[in-house]
């Protein structure tokens, strides 16, 4: 579970979020907001990217501030670019470059495992600057899950793909076993999520089931 | 030796990536020493055989070496302007040789297996305050990201054109904001991939 509690963030005199207190235990949660609104700041304070100004946030029980890395190892994050995401030369690489320390064989089984969960079998050694852009985000996808983490942040998975790439991915956030927290503008991505939340001008104005918050946040986009 | 690994089970992709390291060291050395245009030819016949030892395609050999032909006929060039037509040759006939060579280690080995055999050789430097594991990743992502920002050279070109501009130095600026940002971006995600925990 991760909760927030009195969190605010700062860039130098500019509060960007302010007095977010949330417990986040559903299954899929999504986030949703205009550019600037603070989402993006919102998501990467979910696994400690950053550390808010004031507050707290803790994941089940470990605190962003001082358990980074063990927070980390629960709560993946998928960047809304794959291109920053991916840093080794060929996939089966990319993918097995988190798993270091492990045991030769057991590295492999996880990665032929994993590349097949996405449908990059066949693609271990290719290079991964020459996948098309949706194979990229299933590649770095496919990276994070390989680690087994209990909860996954999605930073706009989807804005960098086209209507097919788009359905694969949204099928894959829909099924995956671990728990999902998806920043989007992608409305019908979020319509069957458990929750909601809308971020306008750093704060939290909506927090409920897609429905209602998609009605506020259009409103909210039409008279800003 | 920014090409990538092309798989195969020849008797040189199952070679340890420190031995082929080690012999291209080796190899690379004796070659600045020769003087011989006969021997070094003859290097450079023995260095395209092996390829097909390897089994690597002709058309991916050449691919992976053309990157370095402008520069090497520059050096030629100034050698023999400089100092005579024979030492053009055997400054061409080394690169080629060095560079064929260098290609060949990259293509029948695994980027992850040579990055682990650098860490290894660099082991008993950790005492003197050496990461090695950072050496790697350095050479990992060196790898990774030489297309990646040619790509993002390509496409700052391009607006340009795109707003009548045919060449200008100027395009190095949003190329340097870009891979900046995209440093920003990458250091996040390595932090996102638990590096920090397998690098402290």
């Amino acid at each position: 579970m991760i909760e927030l509690s009195g969190v605010r963030h700062r860039y130098q005199d500019r509060e960007v979020l302010g007095g977010i207190d949330l417990r986040l235990t559903e299954r899929r949660i999504g986030v949703v907001g205009l550019n600037g609104s603070g989402k993006s700041t919102f998501a990467r304070l979910l696994n400690g990217l950053l550390i808010p100004s004031a507050g707290t946030v803790t994941v089940d029980g470990l605190d962003t501030r001082r358990d980074g890395p063990k927070v980390r190892r629960r709560v993946g994050f998928v960047f809304q670019d794959p291109d920053v995401q991916i840093v080794m030369p060929t996939v089966a690489e990319d993918v097995a470059f988190g798993l270091r320390g492990l045991p030769k064989p057991e590295v492999n089984a996880k990665v032929k495992a994993a590349l097949a969960e996405y449908g990059l079998s066949g693609y271990e050694d290719h290079a991964a600057h020459l996948l098309s852009g949706g194979q990229k985000q299933m590649l770095a996808m496919a990276s994070i899950t390989v680690l087994n983490p209990s909860t996954i942040v999605f930073d706009e998975p989807t804005t960098l793909l086209d209507l097919r790439n788009r359905q694969r991915i949204a099928d894959r956030i829909k099924t995956m076993p671990q728990d999902a927290i998806v920043i989007s503008h992608d409305l019908d991505l979020l319509a069957d999520f458990d929750r909601v939340l809308v971020i306008h001008e750093g704060k939290i104005v909506a927090d409920c089931l897609p429905e209602a918050a998609i009605e506020k946040y259009v409103a909210i986009a039409e008279t800003t | 030796m920014l090409g990538l690994h092309h798989p195969g089970h020849s008797p040189l992709h199952r070679s340890p990536a420190g031995v082929k390291l080690l012999t291209l060291l080796a190899v690379s050395t004796v070659v600045f020493f020769l003087e011989d245009l006969r021997i070094l030819a003859g290097g450079l016949l023995l260095a395209g055989s092996l390829y097909a030892v390897a089994g690597i395609p002709w058309r991916t050999a050449v691919r992976q070496s053309t990157a370095v032909v402008p520069v090497t006929l520059l050096f030629m060039a100034a050698q023999w302007v400089l100092v005579s037509w024979h030492a053009a040759a055997a400054i061409g006939l080394r690169i080629a040789v060095v560079v064929l060579l260098a290609n060949l280690v990259t293509l029948t080995t695994p980027t992850s297996d040579m990055i682990t055999a650098v860490e290894r050789a660099l082991g008993p430097l950790r005492r003197f305050g050496l990461r090695p594991e950072r050496v790697g990743l350095a050479i990992a992502l060196t790898i990774r990201f030489v297309p990646v920002i040619a790509e993002q050279a390509r496409l700052v070109r391009q607006a340009q054109r795109a707003r009548g501009v045919r060449f200008s130095l100027a395009f190095l600026t949003p190329l340097l904001v870009r891979t900046l940002r995209m440093a920003d971006g990458l250091g996040e995600a390595l932090d996102a991939r638990g590096w920090e925990s397998s690098a402290q």
